[in-house]
């Protein structure tokens, strides 16, 4: 069964189905539609895990079929460690994002549901994609869809925002694209990633490209200094936005890195290795100073994302140092396999902060750290989960942030003691932000009426974040599933990027 | 000097067309403005059996005829059916319009079709003087097509400018034609192209009479610094025409390009390379930031387009086969677009209302979805964002570029398409993020509404599924 193009054309029908049934049904029908899509999408991508091979690094539930031949096009699927988690990631982010925008949502109910379903079908074709075109399509073309949602659902200044979210990541890609045609021309006429894998490079050409891919995947990260997007897109995003901005978004401009620039220039990569490490260790360090002042949750969660990415691309990028160092690439695949593990815990974790803020946004309408206080009196349940998640997001052991942050930073001791060290600080930097919101918001005197008249969870926001938590703490508890099913694929990988490609 | 009876057989299309032309004339002089369905149906029926006959004659080799003048060839046949289609899908978005405007007239349709005849010829000339007579043939008709509604003094003005620089245009290209003919002693292509690779001929004539025919289709095109007409055209022209101008002539133009440069002037193909580059980057540069200041759809419109003819150029000046299939996907899906650009703006246009400010578009989402995702498809298609047909013109085109070495130019264009897809996200954030102040219900014909929704659904099917057209193309310039 062609179960990968099950699990991206199933929501992308699906909404368009959901933007047809619009006229001719109520919008709560239109809900439990858009629910049940994502929920059997969810569903269909389960398979995928379980009877996923581990034992292998080469790709499986592959699935091939020429599309444009006169250009050597194909619809060429397959996943392996490293994309499956992560296609699991997003059709379980997405159920969360159609359930939590259930109230909230009053306006264009269909067309709201319809843009995050065919979103997702997108995201998943990202992951999936083993030829570049099709990687370039689907990465382009889940822009309008977000565009969309952050242009009509969004916060007052949701204009800007998403014309500077959409201009950004435009620009990043395009110099992605003309990588490509000129990758193509070098793999003899061919838009195989895997071949593109395979190719011999020259130094100078390498350097190049691994600039343009740069460009690409480090807005989409978003790294610093092209970071600046994220906070505005993120604060003017509604909460199912924000949500799929921070748990999917983000990972594929990392899922770039290891898909694209890695294997593909290996080379320019050891030799930049240092510019990447230098970005990765500012975000940690100096973006946790930016999210210290933030007086917007969402606007500190952003930045807080920002200094949690940073760890992902510090993880893929010692590898060379750590080789270097050891010439074992066992120590280097730890690093790696800890970022992986960080990109699925956070979105996790960040998915279920956003959440947490929109609960809140919901019922007083405002973001402002300034305007709560107090509210673990009148909101005892809903303060319990988001304490616990903040905890998560600050690393605590026993929950999934800590897993990958504690490998990153285990490996980065054998890079170098003060890449370790400024990885390190982030756990101090990260409680001070986290912890200093939630003792602002959550704890303290009552600070307004409005407050005091706020409400605790209904069901459906307790299974949401009920769920999350669960996740959260399995992932911590537990990461050996992951780790297992990402080994081989690190290995070949790291096999495969400390071979020269001159 | 023996006189042989030349085949008509090739050129049977132009001759049908011609001869409708005059029967719609003849019969329209006899209709009343109730009857004037009459014409429409009739001028319809001329594309469609110039559409028939040009599918029946197809022939996979070359067939020339009226002593080498006359070309008919797989790529002549694509490019008119594609004229046809434009002008077809152009008669039924405008008879609405033009009956509010009473502007319905067998005037309208007679010279639309001359303009279609005149693009026919361009099509398949093999001679310069052939080239010639199509071109003004289809300019002598646009420019009477501008100022069609003669009270209104801004239309009066921009046809008067289309007029004075298209003539200079042609003069220069004439002026060009004359010293190519000094210099290799022939008017027919096949026989300029293997003067020109025999070596044998002045190359400083050739070169000046290639700088003076390059300056000729640069004007043609609306390339830039030759593209001052085009806004003012643009925008001064009444919608109707301004779709009819958008369309089916950059075909013919590009039409004109390939048969002029490409098989007459191959030979020196290192020194019109140089040239296109510059008219190239210019015209992205150019049509993309300018296009951001205006508050007209027309005008942006135009601008736009300015730079969608770079990124035809920088197929062309790849100088390979697959450059030219390039442009040639690229000039039909422009077309394609614009059709559903100009389209949308009559859609939205009454009796006494234009939309062709920006501002006209707010709210479109909640006024009607469906015409609003269509709008927005084309848009990001103009944009160049998958899953819609213009990555793919786009694609092609860059490839080609990059094939042949020049990544720089590649690099280039794709910084400008980003500042180019900020105007078009602008519409489409009037569209679907503003409040719309204007809540007329959208009224127009049935037919209207099918081919425009016909319109935007292709751009989109095309994106998802391009080759077919793509393998067309390049199948007929392999």
């Amino acid at each position: 069964m062609p179960l990968l193009s099950l699990v991206i054309w199933l929501p992308i029908l699906g909404g368009l189905a959901v933007l047809a049934a619009s006229r001719h049904t109520t919008d709560a029908n239109i809900r439990w539609m858009a629910l049940a899509v994502s929920a059997v999408t969810f569903l269909v991508s389960l398979p995928l895990f379980f009877s996923f091979d581990s034992s292998t690094h080469e790709m499986q539930f592959v699935e091939m079929a020429a599309w444009i031949p006169t250009l050597n096009i194909n619809y060429h699927l397959g996943v392996d460690g490293i994309s499956m988690p992560l296609i699991l990631l997003t059709a379980f982010s997405t159920v969360f994002v159609v359930a939590a925008g259930w109230e909230v949502i009053k306006e264009r109910v269909a067309q709201y549901m319809a843009a995050f379903l065919i979103m997702e079908g997108m995201m998943i074709g990202v992951f999936a994609a083993l030829d570049s075109v099709l990687f370039y399509i689907f990465w382009e073309a889940m822009l309008i869809p977000m565009f969309i949602v952050i242009g009509i659902w969004g916060g007052p200044r949701r204009v800007y925002a998403t014309i500077k979210f959409f201009l950004y990541t435009f620009f990043g890609s395009v110099f992605l694209l003309i990588a490509l045609i000129y990758l193509y021309f070098q793999a003899d006429k061919s838009f195989a990633i895997l071949d593109f894998h395979a190719l011999k490079i020259g130094m100078e050409a390498q350097i190049l490209i691994f600039l343009a891919f740069l460009i690409a995947f480090a807005v989409k990260v978003p790294m610093w200094p092209v970071h600046t997007w994220l906070p505005d897109a993120h604060v003017e995003a509604p909460t199912g936005g924000s949500v799929i901005l921070a748990a999917i978004m983000l990972k594929l401009g990392a899922y770039g890195f290891v898909r694209f620039i890695m294997p593909i220039v290996p080379d320019a990569s050891f030799e930049l290795d240092w510019l990447i490490i230098l970005m990765s260790l500012v975000a940690i360090v100096y973006i946790a100073f930016v999210a210290l002042v933030q007086e917007d949750m969402k606007k500190l969660i952003a930045y807080s994302s920002i200094a949690h990415m940073g760890f992902v691309t510090l993880g893929f990028f010692m590898v060379f140092t750590i080789f270097e160092k050891t010439g074992s690439i066992q120590g280097a695949a730890l690093g790696v396999e800890g970022a992986l593990i960080q990109m699925v815990s956070h979105g996790f974790i960040s998915g279920a902060m956003f959440l947490c803020v929109g609960v809140m946004y919901d019922r007083m309408h405002s973001r402002n750290i300034s305007d709560y206080g107090g509210v673990t009196n009148t909101m005892p349940v809903f303060a319990a989960f988001m304490l616990f998640f903040a905890m998560a997001n600050a690393g605590l052991p026993g929950t999934s942030g800590f897993v990958g942050e504690f490998m990153v930073i285990l490996s980065a001791f054998q890079a170098n003691f003060w890449y370790a060290f400024l990885a390190a600080l982030t756990l101090i930097f990260g409680a001070a932000y986290t912890l200093w919101m939630i003792k602002r918001v959550l704890f303290g005197e009552i600070k307004n009426e409005k407050v005091a008249q706020l409400k605790d969870l209904n069901a459906r926001e307790a299974a949401i974040l009920g769920t999350l938590a669960a996740a959260v703490l399995i992932l911590g508890l537990w990461p050996a599933p992951l780790i297992d099913v990402m080994h081989a694929t690190v290995n070949n990988l790291l096999e495969h990027v400390v071979v020269s490609k001159l | 000097m023996a006189f042989e009876i030349p085949n008509f057989a090739p050129a049977l299309p132009e001759i049908f067309v011609f001869t409708m032309i005059c029967v719609v004339l003849i019969v329209d002089l006899f209709l009343t403005d109730k009857n004037r369905s009459i014409t429409y149906l009739l001028s319809q029926a001329t594309l469609l059996g110039a559409a028939i006959l040009s599918v029946a004659i197809q022939s996979s080799v070359p067939e020339y005829t009226f002593s080498g003048t006359f070309v008919n060839d797989g790529m002549g046949t694509v490019l008119k059916l594609f004229i046809y289609l434009s002008t077809a899908v152009v008669f039924i978005y405008s008879r609405d319009y033009l009956i509010e405007r009473g502007l319905y007239k067998g005037e309208f349709f007679v010279l639309a079709l001359f303009a279609v005849l005149g693009m026919m010829v361009m099509v398949s000339a093999n001679n310069l003087l052939t080239i010639y007579l199509g071109l003004e043939v289809l300019s002598l008709a646009m420019y009477a097509m501008v100022a069609l509604n003669r009270d209104s003094s801004v239309a009066s003005e921009a046809a008067m400018k289309y007029f004075v620089l298209g003539s200079i245009a042609s003069g220069m290209l004439l002026y060009g034609m004359s010293m190519l003919y000094g210099a290799t002693g022939s008017l027919d292509h096949t026989t300029i192209a293997s003067v020109i690779s025999e070596g044998s001929s002045d190359d400083i004539v050739l070169k000046f009479a290639l700088v003076f025919i390059v300056i000729g289709l640069a004007f043609k095109l609306g390339a830039v610094p030759f593209h001052m007409w085009v806004p003012d055209v643009y925008h001064g022209a009444p919608t109707a025409i301004t779709l009819f101008i958008s369309a089916a002539p950059k075909i013919a133009a590009f039409a004109m390009l390939m048969r002029l440069l490409v098989e007459g002037l191959g030979g020196l193909v290192e020194h019109w390379q140089d040239m296109l580059i510059i008219l190239a980057v210019l015209s992205i540069i150019i049509g993309n930031v300018i296009a951001i200041a205006q508050s007209n759809i027309k005008r942006m419109l135009a601008y736009s387009t300015i730079s969608h003819i770079g990124f035809l150029i920088l197929g062309v000046i790849a100088g390979t086969s697959d450059g030219y299939a390039a442009s040639m996907f690229y000039v039909i899906v422009y077309a394609l677009m614009s059709l559903a650009a100009f389209g949308m703006i009559m859609l939205l246009s009454r009796k006494g209302f234009e939309a062709d400010t920006l501002d006209d578009f707010k709210g479109l989402n909640q006024r009607s979805p469906w015409f609003a995702f269509m709008m927005l498809i084309t848009l990001f298609s103009m944009a160049g964002v998958p899953p819609t047909v213009g990555f793919y013109a786009k694609l092609a085109v860059l490839s080609a570029v990059v094939d042949i070495g020049l990544v720089w130019l590649a690099v280039l264009a794709v910084i400008f398409s980003v500042i180019g897809a900020f105007y078009y996200l602008r519409v489409i954030k009037f569209m679907y993020f503003d409040k719309a102040v204007d809540n007329t219900p959208i009224n127009s014909a049935y037919d209207m509404k099918v081919v425009m929704s016909a319109n935007g659904v292709i751009i989109l099917l095309l994106g998802i599924y391009p080759t077919g057209l793509i393998a067309l193309c390049t199948s007929v310039l392999a």
